[in-house]
């Protein structure tokens, strides 16, 4: 166990996580988000550094436009993650929870 | 990556630093703010041949509030299966107060949006964007017409708007700006314009700016500009602390860099006094709960023991059947999808004393979207498509949650906690307003810059478009009036010529900007931005009166002088961010000035005075007008009815014909 003299984080959660192992620090992302809140890494083919994650508006474009899916995942605070009720079992459910039921594969009207 | 953030050791700026180099760009037509407006106007303009650039703090393939994505279509009344044309929506704004205050507009707006709104479609589709069922996934449902493959919301017989798979829009815009070869600025912000001889109220001949990454200053000379940054956002609160800047609905980089530019030239602005309270960073994801609104339009609503919300129509009398809530009543031609309008134009609904009925124990919260119970093909769109095409709804709600295993076809969205008043109106994402935390204007509309039947604002050499006009609406307005003011552009500039600049107000320029990253130390812009929506929001709040906007003034002049004069920016990115803060100096006073020269309280504006309390009394019945000439503010006034007043002719067809730059 130890301990560091670190600041807070700068907010409550982290809006944007990467997986190293999938992304290739192409930087697509640094590059279609509005309010610039990523900077490319140094060290080329990493993940960028998110360097503003307070001024992330959540509004996904850098998951959208990601060419390698699951690189980037958009994480809602957890005072947002909404729930929802099963309707034939009454079971609660909500985002994040842990055990959560399988994904719903439908893709979208038009598709990804 | 501890080491990225240790301010004792930072690290190197992630780009090069171009301070104080300057890059001198000449065109036609220079379009400032790269949103759904810009974009439209940039490309309108390149049309007809001119040299035009655009500029955007953010990056114009994403940029702008609908950047991330559109769903519905509106005021489309030229398509082929609509029944309300142009001059119902017409009749429309006439009856409403103020005449500016409707989800399209006023009458210039509305009759450029009825007009063209189909058109920009068509085009947009051209494009690349889908604007039709082309799969046939909806064959035979009751929202598509078979013959042209639209898909319509909200009324389903009159079928003025039209569903649309929007989320690559900007995309596509964006290739078809370098298609025409128009000159694109990305991440470059306008700070100021550049006027004949530096003075205000002169002709507009180009503007200033600095790249938001590198901080490389920019001079550009046109011989026309528009205007198409949105309105100011974020003025009463600036949380970050919560949830980022998704605080509002509307993109983070509209702080009002516009509005604020064309105040400092001394443009004429209306309609800033008018605002709406929100609930700030205690609001949900925006379509990401419950709802039977908007983009949720018409879901069944059930309690937590599955009891069915009724809907009504506008008499009150209870639809039976979900296809009912996309009719229009006995004997009436068409709906409207907006709450508050005239009986007339009033639409389907949940009933509207629910909240005394919650109250009252028969409906027991939570409540939740039946989205199981609906017809498959009204799930599907609503969830498939509306909620996958929306803008901040493809990643943040349709990914996000089916990742998290929400099934539409199984699972029932809560609806937020409210109190049962928070019921009443849609949608309940919103949560409940805080009175004191406003944001300027309506959800769609808002006051700006005045503008003419050409989209001329007052000052010569400068046009405006989108959330830019005092009154812009919603997305296809944008879009519509974009285009529009960039074809009057492109024409008034091909018979101008090339303007000169004054060296004088560049330098000027040039110094007021770098100053904050010439200071050594100094106070972080959050600190500055976070104090002055305070003074928003208690001297320019819910309820104002003159000796609080008089000191909130003061408090304005006095955090200029002196915590803002020692703001300090490390980085690019951090000057653009205290360059905003000036920004919404210069809006806030110019709403309270707004706020003064309204001796009146009004219910349509959302505006209070406890010195003048009477409410909308007819001698007010005008749009009050403010402009700066040099240190004095100038207060006029216009009818309500100036756009069918002469100079312009007495209709919305004729005044069209005659201004919008195409022979009819």
């Amino acid at each position: 166990m130890e301990a560091r003299l670190v600041p807070n984080p700068q907010m409550p959660c982290r809006p944007l996580t990467f997986d190293e192992d999938v992304c290739q620090g192409c930087n697509i992302c640094v590059d279609v988000c509005r309010a610039d809140v990523m900077v490319p890494n140094p060290r080329k083919g990493f993940p960028p550094v998110v360097l503003y994650p307070d001024e992330c508006w959540f509004c996904g474009c850098c998951v959208g436009h990601c060419p390698r899916p699951g690189a980037i995942t958009m994480n809602h605070p957890l005072g947002q993650r909404v729930g929802w009720k099963r309707k034939e079992s009454g079971e609660f459910y909500r985002v994040g929870m842990k055990n959560p039921p399988p994904p719903y594969s439908e893709p979208p009207v038009g598709g990804w | 990556m501890p080491d990225f953030f240790d301010e004792e050791n930072p690290r190197e700026w992630a780009y090069p630093i171009e301070y104080g180099l300057e890059t001198r760009v000449e065109c036609d037509v220079l379009v400032i703010g790269g949103g759904i407006a810009g974009c439209h106007a940039a490309i309108a303009a390149a049309r007809r041949g001119t040299r035009v650039a655009i500029l955007d703090k953010g990056p114009i393939i994403r940029s702008g509030s609908g950047g991330a994505g559109v769903d519905h279509w509106h005021a489309a009344c030229l398509n082929p299966c609509s029944k309300v044309t142009p001059d119902d929506l017409a009749e429309y704004v006439q009856k409403t107060p103020y005449r500016q205050t409707t989800e399209y507009g006023n009458a210039i707006t509305c009759a450029i949006l009825a007009r063209e709104s189909y058109d920009t479609l068509l085009d947009l589709e051209r494009m690349g964007v889908r604007v039709r069922d082309i799969d046939d996934e909806f064959v035979g449902s009751e929202f598509r017409d078979e013959k042209t493959k639209l898909l319509f919301a909200y009324d389903y017989e009159a079928k003025h708007c039209i569903r649309i798979q929007g989320w690559n829009v900007k995309p596509a815009l964006h290739r078809e700006l370098k298609r025409l070869g128009v000159a694109v600025y990305d991440r470059v912000m306008g700070t100021n314009l550049l006027t004949e001889g530096g003075a205000p109220g002169q002709r507009v001949v180009g503007a200033t700016a600095v790249n938001v990454r590198t901080g490389r200053f920019y001079v550009f000379r046109a011989r026309c500009v528009i205007l198409a940054t949105a309105r100011p956002f974020r003025l009463w609160v600036f949380s970050t602390e919560l949830q980022g800047q998704a605080s509002s609905f509307f993109d983070p980089n509209c702080t009002g860099d516009g509005c604020a530019m064309a105040w400092n030239a001394g443009a004429e602005l209306t309609l800033l006094e008018q605002s709406v309270p929100f609930a700030g960073a205690f609001r949900y994801v925006p379509y990401g709960t419950g709802n039977a609104h908007n983009s949720w339009y018409a879901c069944t609503i059930v309690d937590r023991n599955g009891k069915e919300v009724p809907w009504v129509d506008r008499d009150g009398r209870v639809l039976q059947t979900v296809a009912e809530r996309y009719r229009p009543a006995p004997g009436q031609r068409f709906f409207l999808s907006c709450p508050d309008v005239p009986y007339e134009y009033q639409g389907p609904r949940l009933i509207p004393d629910l909240a005394q009925r919650i109250r009252e124990g028969e409906y027991q919260l939570p409540l939740y979207a039946d989205l199981p119970s609906m017809p498959q093909d009204e799930r599907r769109v609503i969830f498939g498509l509306m909620l996958a095409h929306e803008g901040n709804t493809r990643i943040p709600v349709y990914a996000t949650y089916a990742a998290a295993g929400f099934n539409p076809s199984r699972d029932m969205l809560q609806a937020s906690l409210l109190p049962p008043d928070g019921y009443t109106w849609g949608p309940w994402w919103n949560s409940v307003p805080v009175p004191q935390w406003r944001e300027v204007g309506r959800l769609v509309n808002g006051g700006g810059l005045v503008f003419d039947w050409n989209l001329r604002t007052t000052l010569p050499g400068l046009y405006a478009a989108g959330e830019q006009l005092a009154c812009g609406a919603n997305h296809a307005a944008s879009a519509t009036t974009g285009r529009y003011a960039g074809r009057n552009a492109a024409d008034a500039a091909r018979k101008t010529a090339q303007p000169k600049a004054s060296e004088q107000q560049i330098e000027a320029e040039k110094n007021r900007v770098y100053a904050p990253v010439r200071r050594s130390k100094g106070l972080g812009w959050k600190e500055v931005q976070a104090g002055l929506c305070r003074i928003m929001q208690d001297y320019c709040g819910e309820y104002r009166s003159a000796p609080a906007l008089e000191l909130g003034l003061q408090w304005l002049d006095s955090i200029e002088e002196g915590e803002y004069a020692s703001i300090w920016a490390r980085n690019p990115h951090e000057l653009m961010r205290t360059l905003e803060v000036g920004v919404r100096l210069a809006v806030g006073r110019a709403i309270m000035h707004a706020s003064l020269a309204r001796e009146a309280s009004s219910e349509a504006l959302g505006f209070k005075r406890l010195d003048f309390p009477s409410i909308d009394p007819p001698e007010w019945h005008k749009l009050v007008t403010i402009k700066t000439d040099g240190e004095k503010v100038v207060v006029g006034s216009l009818d309500c009815d100036y756009p069918l007043k002469p100079p312009f002719a007495s209709t919305c067809e004729e005044n069209y014909r005659q201004h919008c730059a195409l022979s009819l």
